[in-house]
């Protein structure tokens, strides 16, 4: 079976651009969940996000490019050129046709999508920019990619809430295996303007707290919700034959399994957590045994989180695996969540080290999970199991593992 | 052995009818449903075209739940894949449901209930600051089009694979391609999937508008999409939903079921060139068609008929002519090629879906519908366009083709699949 390893990581995220910054305030516990800055969240209740900082697309990007771009599209390819730079991917390195583009997205452009919305109905429709038509829709980060860096081979969007992230990166993996060499993947996604705030406000999964340090709280018995933030990973993942071909080039691991599965409606029906765990292990060929670390979805939201501690317990035993969650430093980054998640756990392999989890003070003790907490654990780590899910029932896992 | 894909139940809303039957009356007679748009009062707008589906949620038996619940093209998804259930003969509720996978395709979503909401909720636009105190309990649920797959994989009973996939135009060929990738990959038995659309609200008929790519003949709206034809000018807006249920050949043949035939190839490109703009070359459509003819073992003398994307723009009708001869040789000169969006108008992530249940149904009856509108055949097309008239003519190979905004080439192989009669 075609192998499928990490050569480049693309990383915006509230507590650090690129890898490295990331992963130091990461491994640090750097909470970046604070108040809102990007828009007067005065008449919402909910008042805190993890904002990326010090972020300016004209640095990045041409100009004539902004005027066509939300900021999560911006995000997303100063985040691909990253990723790729990374990579040591040159132009022409690889034939354009033999590269793929898989990204997640979950609510597209919104921040532009409100603007022009706005213009429509207060100005009238000769105001609409002649971008409107791709700037909000979903599939804009592929197609904004695969332009910016000439790419012609498949290229895809899914959109499975915030289990997406993940689920982009395995339908890249899919993409390698029908034969291309290198796929483009992840996702980067904000969504940090009023119109998508009341959406977000609508979901009744956003804490009701606006204290940043204890608004999100996996685990904890004062979860009450989680809090949105923006960013994300975009990575490089390609054969091992395709890094190869680029002598030097850094593997940071390698994704060896991924499964998805879908919640029932019915009360009767065990959630799917677990067994989108158990199938990404098999599909891994690998033992629970061997997972050194689990990325947590960590909703915190407390029937979500008692589901995934059970899921984790059922498989791992009572304390059977460290589990963390580095997203209560960012907050919840919706399509982007899942693949900085991956990222993280690529990280960790890379780097073995695990991140902690912030701000979680009581771990409800009937949980039974082994929470890294406050303090980062180093140590070897062989392989990771990483879980993500979407609202709507979206269950998804992937396994890393070191490459050898 | 190899695992197949192949489509034992369909399931479709579209403009002229609601169901499987009233779809392929309309596209076997060679009519029209594109008409002056009636949701909301077009006349601000440059085309005010659009083929619109008549459909009464009530009485396609829809709850007031769901009816209060849903966006439309949500409502759509429900109905279609009811039908197409029923029509694939599963006893869904005795099926493991970790084996069946849901995979459905938009490209906008639910962007006319947010459209609606945003209204409220800005009063008309007055207010950045939209007010918190207007949003509705299910905004999250337009706000992300996942919901969408949340709803239809309830119907189904799915707890196996679920997602939407969203390129743009090209949303509901490659959502059923995905499906069939996790039919062929083992990780579902059977996969609902398709494409649904109701982008009928302003600010997407602003879209096409502000780029000048929809038709302007709103003063003979049943005729305005003519794709392939030297008057056409521009595309028609469309909604409407197609689902399909996707199973395992062994699957599909344990248990007798009728086979409408098989998705034996896919393939999807990027033409990395515009967001909005074809290449006139069409090298990437190509590609995308040699790769799915490849994989579907299909010679190209093999194709008995191509579903073209015809949008009715000038760009697509040269785009998508060059391709086929690209890939086809001469043989592009004696196959039939014909597009529905003359008929239905384009319902964007759906069309692609309502296409290949279309192309399935010329299957079945041995009839290729035609291309509606075609008078005046453009002399740089120069196929044959099955123009006007339906034509009789045994096909065992489809290939349907669309592109989409972000420059997105999507290709598929349908074919007969023997032994798999009614």
């Amino acid at each position: 079976m075609t192998r499928a390893v990490v050569t480049g990581i693309g990383i915006a995220s509230p507590n650090g651009l690129g890898p490295t910054a990331y992963w130091r305030a990461t491994l640090h516990g750097e909470a970046a969940i604070k108040p809102i800055t990007r828009f007067d969240s005065a008449n919402y209740w909910a008042k805190i996000a993890g904002e990326v900082p010090g972020f300016e697309a004209g640095r990045h990007l041409q100009g004539r490019l902004l005027p066509q771009t939300d900021h999560m599209t911006r995000l997303t390819l100063v985040g691909t050129d990253w990723a790729l730079r990374g990579a040591g991917v040159q132009p022409n390195d690889i034939p354009d046709t033999d590269i793929a583009v898989i990204t997640a997205a979950t609510a597209g452009g919104y921040e532009f999508g409100q603007r022009e919305l706005q213009k429509l109905w207060h100005q009238g429709p000769e105001y609409v920019s002649a971008y409107q038509s791709f700037a909000w829709f979903y599939a804009v980060n592929t197609g904004q990619i695969s332009i910016r860096h000439g790419t012609r081979g498949p290229g895809a969007v899914v959109v499975s809430e915030q289990a997406g992230g993940i689920d982009s990166i395995g339908h890249a993996r899919r993409q390698l295996r029908k034969g291309v060499q290198l796929a483009l993947t992840g996702g980067m996604d904000s969504s940090l303007c009023p119109w998508a705030w009341v959406a977000h406000q609508a979901s009744g999964c956003l804490s009701r707290s606006n204290n940043p340090k204890r608004a999100y709280l996996p685990f904890d018995r004062d979860a009450s919700g989680y809090v949105a933030g923006e960013g994300g990973a975009i990575m490089v993942l390609e054969t091992p034959e395709s890094a190869a071909g680029r002598p030097g080039t850094r593997i940071y691991g390698e994704i060896v399994g991924y499964a998805s599965t879908f919640d029932s409606r019915m009360p009767s029906r065990e959630p799917g957590l677990k067994r989108a765990a158990e199938l990404a292990l098999r599909d891994a060929g690998m033992d629970a045994s061997e997972i050194d670390v689990v990325f947590a979805d960590a909703a915190g939201i407390p029937e979500l989180d008692k589901a995934e501690a059970e899921a984790i317990k059922g498989i791992f035993g009572p304390f059977g695996v460290p589990v963390t969650a580095p997203k209560t430093m960012t907050g919840r980054l919706f399509a982007g969540g899942g693949s900085l998640d991956v990222a993280s756990a690529i990280l960790s392999i890379y780097w073995s080290a695990i991140p902690p989890t912030v701000n979680v003070e009581n771990p409800v003790p009937e949980y039974e999970i082994d929470l890294v907490m406050n303090e980062a654990r180093h140590g070897k780590v062989k392989a990771a199991l990483v879980l993500g899910r979407g609202k709507g029932g979206f269950n998804s896992a992937m396994v890393v593992r070191e490459y050898r | 052995m190899s695992r197949r894909a192949v489509i034992t139940g369909v399931g479709v809303v579209a403009p002229g009818g609601i169901g499987t039957k009233a779809y392929w009356k309309l596209l076997s007679e060679g009519r029209t449903a594109t008409r002056i748009i009636t949701h909301f009062d077009a006349s601000p707008y440059r085309s005010r075209m659009a083929g619109e589906a008549d459909f009464d949620p009530v009485r396609e038996g829809l709850t007031p739940q769901e009816i209060r619940r849903l966006d439309r093209a949500a409502q759509f998804a429900v109905v279609a894949g009811r039908e197409a259930m029923a029509d694939s003969g599963i006893e869904f509720d005795q099926l493991d449901p970790g084996r069946i996978g849901v995979s459905l395709g938009t490209a906008v979503g639910c962007t006319t209930s947010l459209e609606r909401e945003f209204i409220v909720g800005s009063d008309r636009g007055k207010y950045w600051e939209v007010d918190q105190s207007y949003a509705v309990p299910h905004l999250y649920d337009y706000f992300t089009p996942s919901s969408m797959a949340t709803e239809l994989a309830w119907v189904v009973g799915a707890e196996g694979p679920v997602s939407v996939v969203s390129t743009g135009c090209t949303s509901g060929l490659d959502s059923v391609g995905y499906a069939a990738e996790l039919i062929m990959e083992g990780s579902a038995d059977v996969v609902v999937t398709g494409g649904t659309e109701a982008p009928l609200s302003p600010i997407t008929v602003v879209c096409f508008d502000v780029i000048r790519a929809s038709s302007t003949r709103n003063d003979d709206p049943a005729t305005a999409c003519r794709p392939f034809d030297k008057t056409r000018d521009g595309l028609v807006l469309g909604e409407g939903c197609a689902i399909i249920v996707l199973e395992e050949l062994e699957h599909a043949r344990a248990r007798g079921a009728h086979i409408y035939g098989e998705v034996a190839g896919f393939a999807s490109r990027c033409n990395a060139y515009h967001m909005t703009g074809l290449h006139p070359e069409g090298i990437e459509m190509s590609d995308a068609i040699n790769i799915a003819l490849k994989q579907a073992r299909a010679d190209v003398t093999d194709v008995g008929y191509i579903n073209a994307h015809g949008s009715g723009t000038k760009q697509n009708d040269l785009h998508e002519t060059a391709a086929f001869k690209r890939s086809l040789g001469a043989h592009a000169y004696k196959v039939p090629v014909s597009g529905f969006k003359s008929m239905i108008g384009h319902s964007l992530g759906a069309i692609g879906s309502l296409e290949i249940v279309g192309s399935l149904l010329a299957f079945e009856q041995d009839l290729i519908p035609p291309t509606a509108n075609l008078h005046e055949p453009d002399p740089e097309c120069d196929l044959d366009y099955t123009p006007l008239v339906a034509r009789e003519k045994k096909v065992n190979t489809v290939l349907t083709v669309g592109s989409g905004f972000g420059g997105f080439q999507s290709a598929m192989v349908l074919k007969k699949v023997e032994g798999a009669g009614r």
